[in-house]
């Protein structure tokens, strides 16, 4: 049976996180031997659609109903059910984003589906059952979870998989999905979108900052290597408790779990909650003038010395770099 | 005239030029504390509780603050649910001290959100509410899948993981975080939230809330059977890192090198 994948779209366009779920879904559906079908919803230009077809999909069902244009929560959970339904797909995949962690417990629900949400890795078919390995205790360990369901939905982490492309072009349909007025009860009164900023939880690079940077007026330099780098900001608990920045930035176990390539932490000790919170991170580089901070003992590079010295260096040294 | 609204039968109250009826559930779990290192046993295939001091998780304790601030204001009783053996009723206490009105705790082990969202929709179900609201995941199983379960199974919206919350009436404002940015909807009551750090301060109980959490009503009621559709069948720690490679403060360059050439990342 074909695997679906829901294809969020930012503002018309498909992030790398999307990719990655596609070329994610598309090797279920080698696994299981069959094809892979895309739903996008919203306004998405033609254009953009066919990339889903380059990395993996072999059809996209193209929902472009105007009531339908923004994000509701449980008439999209709708769309794609229904979707999942008359395409016969037993499997749906979602990226563990904002709006897929919404979602995917409604889809599950409405197939009667076991839902594997925070996978970061394929699932393995062996002797009939269906194993996956997803985060657990906030980053702190994994748990391997075998779906009893026969239909089962899928959340895989942004920067987990890596995006295939493929030489496929997927056929392109209008799917017409019928959804009761019941759905709309949510409304959308307002997007904000910070335009400058790059997203935290699927960035490749982060730059942290603790308690050791003294105060919010000090973050400059933390935002000045972040441009320099293309990356998030982020900070520790303690700093955005205190107001320095928005709980949108906070990482760690009660925050955001992060799973980038490279985190660079700046002042931040490195407490038990905190580096749950980066356990996933590909590199670790840790900046603290105390020698003995317990961040430096998950840390693939340190650097022991004043923040305020040492990442002026390194923005002057990257900037050296880049020229 | 009061105008009713939702499914709720709880106090009159006044927001507003409004007066309508509202009641609160919440739904709590029982976790580890956040200072838990984790550690497995048999195979590892049992998380290893020995030793391990378990709290109420830290985002329902948002939601609960949300809920008795909301109440406080408006009046209105706040019911906490929990599914769980009797073991977790020291955190249930905790939740009644901070200023539940009254508890229910559905007996059994929570196997999965499946199992835990069937559970709390049978209980609403038969006593109806305005607005349910519980931490937007748990920070053991981390599912964030509750919310959306409820509101799917009892045919409500939901918002899983949400910033703020106001109320104007019966309706509330809700923001939500998106990748680089936030939505801000409206919806009328009743409907699921999931709360996240911003929803509100962590209330402290102080000590009369601790005296009279004592004598509070605790409802402990068998659970519904349910078909599973997950079982964790294993866990891991994450693969130790190698030793820190440790540059000096003055050479920032050597860094930059490391990062590109041998850690490939920039």
């Amino acid at each position: 049976m074909p695997v679906l994948i829901y294809a969020e779209n930012a503002g018309g366009k498909f992030k790398k996180s999307i990719f990655e779920a596609v070329s994610y879904a598309r090797a279920i559906a080698d696994q299981d031997n069959t094809t892979l079908t895309a739903i996008s919803i919203g306004n998405v230009a033609n254009g953009e659609l066919s990339l889903l077809g380059k990395y993996g999909a072999d059809k996209v069902l193209n929902v472009s109903n105007e009531k339908l244009k923004n994000f509701v929560n449980q008439a999209y959970a709708s769309v794609i059910a229904e979707a999942a339904k008359k395409e016969g797909a037993d499997i749906v995949v979602l990226s563990n984003t904002f709006s897929g962690r919404g979602l995917a417990p409604r889809v599950g629900v409405k197939l009667q589906a076991g839902v594997a949400d925070g996978a970061i890795a394929l699932p393995e078919q062996s002797g009939g059952k269906f194993t996956i390995k997803k985060t657990a205790f906030s980053g702190k360990a994994f748990a391997v979870v075998e779906l009893t369901s026969a239909n089962k939905v899928i959340a895989l982490v942004p920067n987990s998989y890596k995006v295939v492309e493929t030489n496929k072009t997927a056929q392109i349909e209008d799917f017409n999905a019928d959804v009761k007025e019941t759905d709309f009860k949510a409304m959308l009164k307002e997007i904000v979108r910070a335009t400058d900023k790059v997203s935290l939880p699927d960035a490749e690079i982060v730059v942290s900052g603790g308690r050791g940077l003294k105060g919010p007026e000090n973050w400059g330099m933390v935002e000045e290597l972040a441009d320099l780098l293309g990356a998030a900001t982020a900070c520790s608990k303690p700093v955005s408790d205190a107001g320095w920045r928005p709980h949108s930035e906070h990482v760690g176990q009660t925050g955001i779990a992060v799973s980038p390539n490279l985190y660079i932490a700046i002042g931040i000790s490195g407490a038990i909650q905190h580096l749950a919170g980066v356990s996933s991170s590909k590199v670790i580089v840790v900046i603290n003038k105390d020698a003995e901070a317990p961040f430096f003992k998950v840390a693939d590079y340190g650097i022991v010395g004043d923040a305020f010295e040492v990442v002026p260096k390194l923005i002057a040294a990257l900037k050296e770099y880049k020229a | 005239m009061p105008v009713l609204i939702g499914i709720g039968t709880g106090f009159n109250i006044t927001s507003k030029n409004q007066k309508y009826m509202t009641k609160i559930l919440v739904c709590i779990s029982n976790v580890p504390d956040t200072t838990t290192k984790i550690t497995f046993t048999d195979n590892n295939t049992q998380f290893n509780t020995s030793g391990v001091q378990f709290i109420l998780n830290p985002y329902d304790e948002i939601a609960l603050s949300r809920a008795i601030e909301f109440t406080e204001a408006s009046g209105g009783p706040v019911t906490v649910i929990n599914v769980g053996e009797a073991s977790t009723e020291p955190t249930i206490r905790k939740a009644l001290a901070i200023g539940a009105t009254d508890a229910v705790r559905i007996n059994a082990k929570p196997h999965d959100a499946w199992f835990v969202a069937n559970q709390i929709a049978e209980y609403v179900k038969n006593n109806s509410f305005d607005l349910i609201l519980t931490g937007q995941e748990s920070i053991d199983y981390n599912g964030a899948k509750v919310a959306g379960m409820l509101g799917e199974l009892l045919d409500l919206p939901s918002v899983s993981i949400i910033k703020k919350l106001t109320f104007d009436g019966n309706t509330a404002t809700v923001e939500r975080e998106i990748e680089g940015g936030k939505e801000i909807l409206t919806i009328p009551l009743p409907f699921v939230a999931g709360t996240a750090e911003g929803v509100a301060e962590p209330k402290i109980p102080n000590m009369r809330g601790i005296m009279s959490a004592r004598t509070k009503p605790l409802n402990v009621i068998e659970p519904v059977e349910v078909k599973t559709f997950s079982e964790v069948l294993s866990y891991e720690t994450p693969a130790p890192r190698g030793q820190v490679k440790l540059i000096p403060a003055d050479n920032t360059t050597k860094l930059v090198e490391l990062l590109h050439d041998e850690a490939k990342v920039i």
